[in-house]
């Protein structure tokens, strides 16, 4: 393993036309969503992204994997800097940086089956022996290679997020964006979906950036967690260091408010 | 004697049951939590009692005392005034509860007019005292604002205000902080709190975060597949739980101050003893 970070980004500001106060004539004004960040992300390295709604987690995800173009700054991948490439260029790279999203049943073609779905980004990529890969991945997220052939709505909220895992893992890619992936779930299907990760990041190498409102899921499966707020950086440290003795008071707000299930827990 | 008592209720959706000899009850000045996994029929109690059941869903037997009258023996009309008078509902999803195409003082006023017979103005003072009371700045010109023009923890206080207005006895809320960030869910949390309280009111809190059952509720009720296993007040709850589901749903809840506690899911073995539970309920029902 080098020591080349799998990401740095230096001052990245991305922002979007204004639509809901377009002047009459001539362009929408712009809204800034990211206002400058860096930050770098070490291979093998687990991270969690925190903020309220609204703060920029999901723009600053796309970045990431470029499907967002920033306005300025820099994202270099592995040494490489992707921040302006266009589509032609970006395609060799897509095979080896992820994304699993929020709703699988919104993100999954309900028309497809399962085998299918996993075999898209292998296509796309022109990968050979693409129905063995399919059932390697599978394999890895402990479902039967039987649901090749099921639909999404036949299974239940944790086994669609398990096929989303299942597409993201299929390309071997070095980074996985999960961004609110088990916000749906059960707390059973939470914990099952949690411990699938942490085995894949240990068994295939994996670097993963784990965008969440629930601080109690980052303390529990990031390294390092990263809190945003308004598109800024607040506070990005190793994830015991900051729960310990949090230092932005925007992160100390956050840590406040979660209601622990516990009747000690002092709450006011 | 309770405000509202749940005895043996039973529902079905076509053949299939979907509440089981659902029994529990809500003192005055009570918050009772009903807790469970998606699907396990906690928003269909709500919905019985508020009368507001999908046509799909057949009551099959029980009975819902509110105040000591029995809602199911009532003639339709009737029981929407008992209900509109004595009981409301604090939704999940503000945006969706709200008409997006309508300012929001008339959908709080409506109801009082409508339902309950208030003057136009009477509904109007009260409708803005009470946003006064769940701390909104300028009640008079939110009452004139349409809801996409508020974030969503002040369409949340809209709404519990408006549960409030005509002073109903027993409100129920359907996981109303599921929708908002963490540090707007502990004031929504806080407020409606401080309401129920204020007012007295007994309150069933619908919701799957044991964490938010922990800070607002005194007793609960944990639901799977519609059948109550568990009832309880939170402290022995939380210090043992006596049901195997309910401690197996503990031990799948992360908490961040105890990082290295292994998360398990709820293991199979539990999940089959609950299916072997409501397979013994079911042979003991007569055939409906
Ligand atoms: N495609 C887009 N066009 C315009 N505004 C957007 C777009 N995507 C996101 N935004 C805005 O950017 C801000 C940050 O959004 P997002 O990154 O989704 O936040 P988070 O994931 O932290 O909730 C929000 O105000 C959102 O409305
Ligand atoms: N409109 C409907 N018609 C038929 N069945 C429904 C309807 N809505 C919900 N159900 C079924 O009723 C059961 C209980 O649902 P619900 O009370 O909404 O669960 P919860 O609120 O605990 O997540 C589920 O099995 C669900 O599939
Ligand atoms: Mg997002
Ligand atoms: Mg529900």
């Amino acid at each position: 393993m080098s020591d080349t970070p799998i990401y740095d980004i230096e001052n990245l500001h991305l922002s979007f036309p204004d639509l809901a106060h377009k002047p009459l004539l001539g362009p929408a004004l712009r809204v800034e969503i990211l206002k400058g960040i860096s930050l770098s992300i070490a291979k093998g390295d687990v991270v969690g992204i925190v903020g309220g709604s609204g703060s920029g987690k999901s723009t600053l995800g796309r970045a990431m994997i470029r499907l967002l173009e920033p306005d300025s700054g820099a994202i270099r991948f592995d040494g490489q800097d992707i921040t302006h490439l266009d589509e032609d260029a970006l395609r060799p790279l897509r095979r080896r940086f992820q994304m699993i999203f929020q709703d699988p049943m919104s993100s999954l073609n309900p028309r497809r089956t399962v085998g299918a779905i996993i075999a898209g980004p292998l296509r796309l990529q022109g990968v050979d022996r693409v129905s063995a890969r399919v059932d390697q991945a599978l394999d890895h997220v402990g479902l039967p290679r039987a649901f090749r052939t099921r639909y999404p709505h036949e299974l239940s909220g944790g086994q669609r997020q398990r096929v989303g895992i299942a597409r993201a893992i299929a390309t071997e890619p070095d980074f996985i964006l999960a961004d609110e992936i088990v916000s749906g779930l059960d707390v059973s299907s939470q914990a099952q979906v949690l411990n699938l990760l942490e085995q894949l990041v240990q068994e295939l190498g994996l670097t993963l950036a784990f965008i969440s409102h629930d601080l109690s899921v980052i303390r529990r499966l990031c390294r390092h967690t990263l809190v945003l707020y308004r598109g800024e950086v607040v506070e990005y440290r190793e994830t015991q260091a900051l729960f310990d003795a949090p230092q932005a008071a925007y992160t100390r707000e956050l840590l406040d408010a979660i209601p622990l299930p516990d009747l000690e827990q002092v709450w006011d | 004697m309770s405000f509202l008592t749940i005895e043996n209720l039973s529902a079905h959706v076509g053949p299939s049951p979907i509440l089981r000899d659902v029994s529990l009850s809500v003192e005055a000045g009570e918050v009772r939590g009903l807790v469970g996994e998606s699907g396990a029929g906690k928003s269909m109690i709500g919905k019985a009692v508020l009368g507001t059941l999908p046509l799909a869903v057949q009551v099959t037997s029980g009975r819902i005392l509110l105040d000591g009258e029995d809602l199911l023996a009532m003639r339709p009309r009737d029981r929407r005034r008992v209900i509109g008078a004595k009981a409301a509902l604090i939704p999940q999803d503000p945006l969706t509860a709200l008409n997006p195409s309508r300012r929001v003082g008339p959908q709080i006023t409506n109801r009082l007019v409508d339902i309950l017979g208030w003057t136009r103005q009477d509904a109007q003072m009260r409708a803005l005292e009470l946003l006064h009371e769940v701390s909104i700045p300028e009640p008079e010109r939110v009452m004139r604002a349409y809801p996409h023009e508020l974030s969503g923890g002040m369409r949340q206080r809209i709404l519990i205000a408006s549960a409030f207005a005509a002073e109903p006895r027993l409100i129920i809320a359907d996981e109303p902080t599921t929708a908002l960030d963490v540090t707007v869910q502990k004031q929504i949390l806080k407020l409606i709190r401080q309401m129920q309280q204020r007012h007295g009111t007994a309150l069933l809190f619908v919701t799957h975060d044991l964490g938010v059952v922990s800070k607002v509720c005194q007793s609960l009720t944990v639901l799977f597949g519609g059948l109550v296993l568990e009832d309880t007040r939170v402290e022995p709850f939380f210090a043992h739980p006596s049901h195997p589901y309910s401690a197996a749903l503990l031990a799948a809840t992360p908490k961040y101050t105890d990082p290295d506690a292994s998360l398990t899911p709820v293991p199979d073995a539990v999940i089959e003893g609950v299916q072997a539970e409501i397979a013994a309920h079911d042979r003991m029902q007569p055939h409906v």
